[in-house]
């Protein structure tokens, strides 16, 4: 089973990082062409603007959209949660709204509970962190911080504002792979 | 449910630094500077009072950037503005802390404004970057705090070769303290003049605990995807964009060729065609009486 990390800049070596301690291979995705045989990908957090400038350069987004429609799963972290919405990939039925939390000087961690997580509350990292400002009826809401949606998924694809893989928790990238062996599971032989 | 907030851990400050990793972070000096940066892919603008190139050339005090300038660049652009401080200059780092900016180059392009102390970084709520030419330096400056280390090269030249001597002296040291036992690293730590917890840290994980950035004389693609083969985890570029004869392209093909540094084919595209790129200083000239000195002796 490999899963793709879209590398055209931002933390994907920590999404890696945390991917590999569970036991998954992953592969680097800077090109279409990297996207061909993953059962699941990573949109790692960095700056937005950069990485929307990127996947039009590599001639991504439609490459993405169509993985994404096809079933495979997604989990996007701060940026990857923008880079999912309406105004960009058009994959979740959300509009970001990109540091919303302010500049760096207001960039926070706090324990969040997500709906359906198991154990400990998760330690999450937000850095110029975006929310969700408006969402469609198919989206459902796992965390707020003040009112403000911070963790979504719609079906396949699950987005959240902060950075699990900053703390090293490893829960959403699990919610990631069990979803990756369903999929691969099905593949025919 | 309102929850806890803990504002400027170090996760905090050093996670914005691994926001950044395989990006370009431009210097800038005006708000124009920094849409033409953000529009070519910039992960971040460095606002400046003056590039090294014209520092270089017109000599006198560098200082912190003018206000007025660092909230125009900040009302131009979305992606983070960092902006540079004088070596120990704690009061300027406390106006840029109130200015809101990003991070705080503690930089020593400008003369350093103590000769004896940097800034004690644990104080900010700012995260900050610091250069450094050895590992010993970079772990010194990470032991005052800061969150975020970048090589120091040579400011201004558009000569890399600084840059990459730097570079090679942190990576083959972090390779060096991987094979030593506890009682060498104590001697290590001795050696290098640095804290020995952060010399075991290094020893144990094989990489420095902040991202490593590469600075001081890009100057062309090939030169950014030099760096980040040589262990560069993104690059600064300073006067290598705005020195150049086509500012937005030159950006623009710096950004793809550090995101693809390892495929020599995409180098080879985004270098197609630029113009000319800033003129270069040999260092050689610089060391020689009258040539201006090296700026990387800066700090300590």
């Amino acid at each position: 089973m490999i899963i793709g990390v879209l590398a055209l800049q931002g933390d994907f070596e920590a999404h890696a990082r945390v991917l590999e301690r569970l036991g998954a291979s992953t592969r680097i995705v800077r090109t279409p062409a990297d996207l061909h045989g993953i059962h699941g990908l990573v949109i790692p957090g960095g700056e937005s603007t950069t990485m929307t400038l990127g996947i039009e350069r590599e001639g991504l987004a439609e490459p993405l959209r169509e993985l994404a429609a096809e079933g495979t799963p997604v989990l996007g972290t701060c940026a990857g949660l923008i880079m999912l919405d309406r105004d960009h990939l058009g994959v979740l039925d959300v509009t970001a709204r990109r540091n919303a939390f302010g500049r760096q000087i207001a960039s926070f961690e706090a324990d969040v509970n997500l709906v359906g997580m198991n154990g400990s509350p998760l330690r999450a990292v937000f850095i110029r962190a975006p929310w969700v400002e408006e969402r469609g009826e198919e989206v459902e809401v796992l965390a707020e911080v003040e009112g403000r949606p911070v963790a979504v998924r719609q079906g396949n694809v699950l987005a959240v504002a902060f950075h699990p893989e900053i703390a090293g928790d490893g829960r959403l990238h699990s919610w990631l792979l069990e979803r990756a062996a369903e999929r691969q599971a099905k593949e025919p032989a | 449910m309102d929850r806890v907030r803990d504002t400027a851990t170090f996760r905090v400050k050093a996670g914005l630094a691994e926001m950044l990793k395989g990006g370009v972070i431009m210097d800038v000096v005006t708000p124009e500077h920094a849409r033409v940066a953000e529009a070519a892919g910039a992960a971040a603008v460095m606002a400046l009072e003056r590039v090294p190139a014209d520092i270089r050339k017109v000599g006198g005090v560098a200082r912190m950037s003018d206000p007025s300038m660092i909230e125009g660049i900040q009302g131009a652009v979305t992606i983070p503005v960092m902006a540079s401080a004088r070596i120990g200059h704690f009061a300027e780092a406390h106006v840029l802390e109130a200015l809101e900016v990003d991070y705080i180059d503690e930089s020593e392009v400008p003369p350093p404004a103590d000769e004896a102390n940097h800034i004690d970084k644990w104080r900010f709520k700012v995260p900050f970057v610091c250069g450094a030419t050895n590992l010993g330096e970079a772990l010194r400056r990470l032991g005052e705090g800061a969150a975020m280390i970048r090589t120091k090269g040579e400011a201004g030249t558009g000569n890399v070769v600084e840059e990459v001597r730097h570079m090679r002296a942190i990576q083959g040291e972090i390779r060096r303290l991987g094979s030593l036992d506890e009682a060498e690293l104590a001697a290590a730590a001795k050696e290098l003049r640095a804290p020995l917890d952060l010399v075991r840290e290094v020893g144990e994980n094989g990489r420095l605990p902040v991202v490593n950035f590469s600075a001081g004389g890009i100057a062309t693609p090939a030169d950014a995807a030099l760096m980040m083969q040589l262990g560069a985890e993104g690059v600064f570029v300073g006067s290598g964009i705005f020195k150049s004869e086509d500012p937005e392209r030159t950006a623009a093909a710096i950004v793809e060729a550090t995101t693809h540094f390892d495929d020599p084919a995409r180098v080879a595209q985004a270098s197609h065609g630029l113009g000319a790129a800033m003129g270069g200083i040999e260092i050689a000239e610089l060391e020689a009486p009258g040539g201006g000195g090296l700026i990387q002796h800066r700090g300590w």
